[in-house]
């Protein structure tokens, strides 16, 4: 047997494998960023975002719209991998799991943060509200970390079963409430330019929340995908 | 056939006498409360099935473990019968605190830390069955619930702190109390005796029924087995 490939070289080859296959079909990527636009064509007129609207609900807006969009990414990429074969490529591969797991994980959040990336200047653009600020991005940051961590562990359970599509975001949404009330919370206060006392509690939230589920996923992956 | 163990039987008969025994407790011998009147009354039985759902939810989280750690299929069985249980009380504790909170809070809803927590776990609760029907080989869906099991249950708490850093009007019976509390009230002697009773019934309800969830889960594999046997 070979011996064992360096547990950061796996990981990065596995992401870089993610990212060469979206650079050639970029089906991933525009498949999540039209959607997450149209869901923010459709919040503007579900709810009239009018100037004064707009104060109080851009933060909820902006994370419903990466969270919706973000199911469809973490489905499709752990599809891809069962669709083709290429999880037992992986599996069959002398590296570590966990590197699969933060592979596949660096991989989901990269390409949600890409979404986002312009998703915030597009929603600057059509509002007119200036989103670029130092604090929301570390939000965003937090709060994509804690989706792909606990994201990732339930994609590659739902895929396996017979509902895959259907089970993702049922079995992903009432694990992710905290992560919404910090989420939301805390990029509302920074929009708002609220106190930093008042935001704190809610970045420590989203931190704690990161830290829980990356290692209890990273500790279940294994059970997950063992054949 | 298995026989059904004389424990069970007592067990089942014992719960039942003492369940009878709660109810009057609660609704007669307990002292009505000055300022809400009758309606209090649902509280025995609202904290004492919340208890039980509250058991159900730590028994599978356990049991969740046990599996990942031995891969023993009796460990699933004795998951779903947990959460099974849990789902069902929870949904009681629930109903029974909105027929207290209509008329105290004036509103049959609010979105307070136990309240929110209580309908996550049961929609936790509800995604795991339809993870598991979802699969159809025995080992893996016993591995994905048990996956799922121990992820809602460290959801769980974080949650309930997440939804707290807002502020609560949950009473709190036991301990401080927040000063936005509405609806308290101290427990008079009677109460306390109504009170403590309702949680033991409610116990010897929970073990019952753990115990005939888990037996007729057993019974279900063997049927399954035999089915396979007989082609």
């Amino acid at each position: 047997m070979k011996p064992r490939a360096p547990f950061l070289q796996s990981v990065w080859a596995i992401l870089w494998k993610d990212l060469a296959a979206e650079l050639r079909s970029r089906e991933l990527f525009s498949g999540m960023f039209i959607f997450a636009l149209l869901v923010i064509v459709i919040f503007n007129f579900a709810m009239e975002l009018d100037v004064a609207t707009r104060r109080s609900v851009t933060a909820g807006v902006l994370w419903t719209t990466f969270f919706f969009a973000g199911t469809i990414g973490l489905s499709r990429s752990m599809a891809m991998e069962k669709d083709r074969g290429s999880l037992d490529g992986l599996l069959l591969a002398p590296v570590d799991r966990a590197a699969i797991y933060f592979g596949k994980m660096l991989g989901n959040l990269l390409f949600m943060l890409l979404v986002e990336a312009l998703i915030l200047p597009l929603y600057s653009f059509l509002y007119n509200q200036n989103l670029f600020n130092g604090g929301l991005f570390l939000v965003i940051l937090l709060g994509s970390l804690g989706y792909a961590a606990v994201g990732t562990l339930l994609a590659s359970m739902s895929i396996q079963a017979r509902t895959r599509d259907l089970l993702l975001p049922i079995l992903l949404f009432p694990v992710l409430l905290p992560l919404v009330i910090g989420a939301v919370k805390a990029s509302g206060g920074y929009l708002s330019g609220a106190a930093r006392e008042e935001i704190l509690p809610f970045l420590n939230l989203l931190l704690t929340y990161d830290v829980i589920f990356l290692s209890i996923s990273y500790m279940l992956f294994d059970s997950v995908i063992e054949e | 056939m298995e026989r059904k163990p004389l424990a069970l039987t007592v067990l089942d008969i014992l719960s039942a006498l003492s369940l009878l025994i709660a109810t009057y407790l609660a609704l007669f011998y307990a002292p009505t409360e000055a300022v809400m009147g009758a309606v209090q009354r649902v509280f025995y039985f609202h904290v004492a099935t919340a208890w039980v759902g509250l058991l159900g939810f730590l028994a599978a989280g356990f049991a969740g473990v046990m599996y990942l750690v031995r891969h023993d299929l009796k460990w699933d069985v004795i998951e779903v019968a947990a959460v099974e249980i849990s789902l069902v009380f929870f949904f009681i504790a629930i109903a029974l605190g909105s027929i207290w909170a209509r008329p105290v809070w004036n509103t049959w809803w609010t979105w307070d830390p136990r309240l929110t927590t209580a309908a996550i776990t049961e929609l936790v609760y509800l995604a795991y069955f339809m993870l598991r029907q979802g699969i159809e080989e025995v080992e893996r869906r016993a591995r994905f619930g048990a996956v799922y099991t121990l992820i809602g249950a460290v959801s769980a708490p974080v949650t309930f702190m997440a939804i707290r850093l807002f502020r609560t009007i949950h009473p709190v019976l036991f301990g401080a109390s927040s000063e936005a509390a509405k609806g308290e009230f101290s427990l008079a002697p009677g109460m306390r005796v109504a009170f403590f009773f309702a949680l033991f019934a409610f116990t010897i309800l929970f073990v019952d029924l753990f115990w005939h969830r888990i037996r007729l889960g057993r019974l279900a594999a063997r049927v399954d087995q035999a089915r396979l046997q007989a082609g």
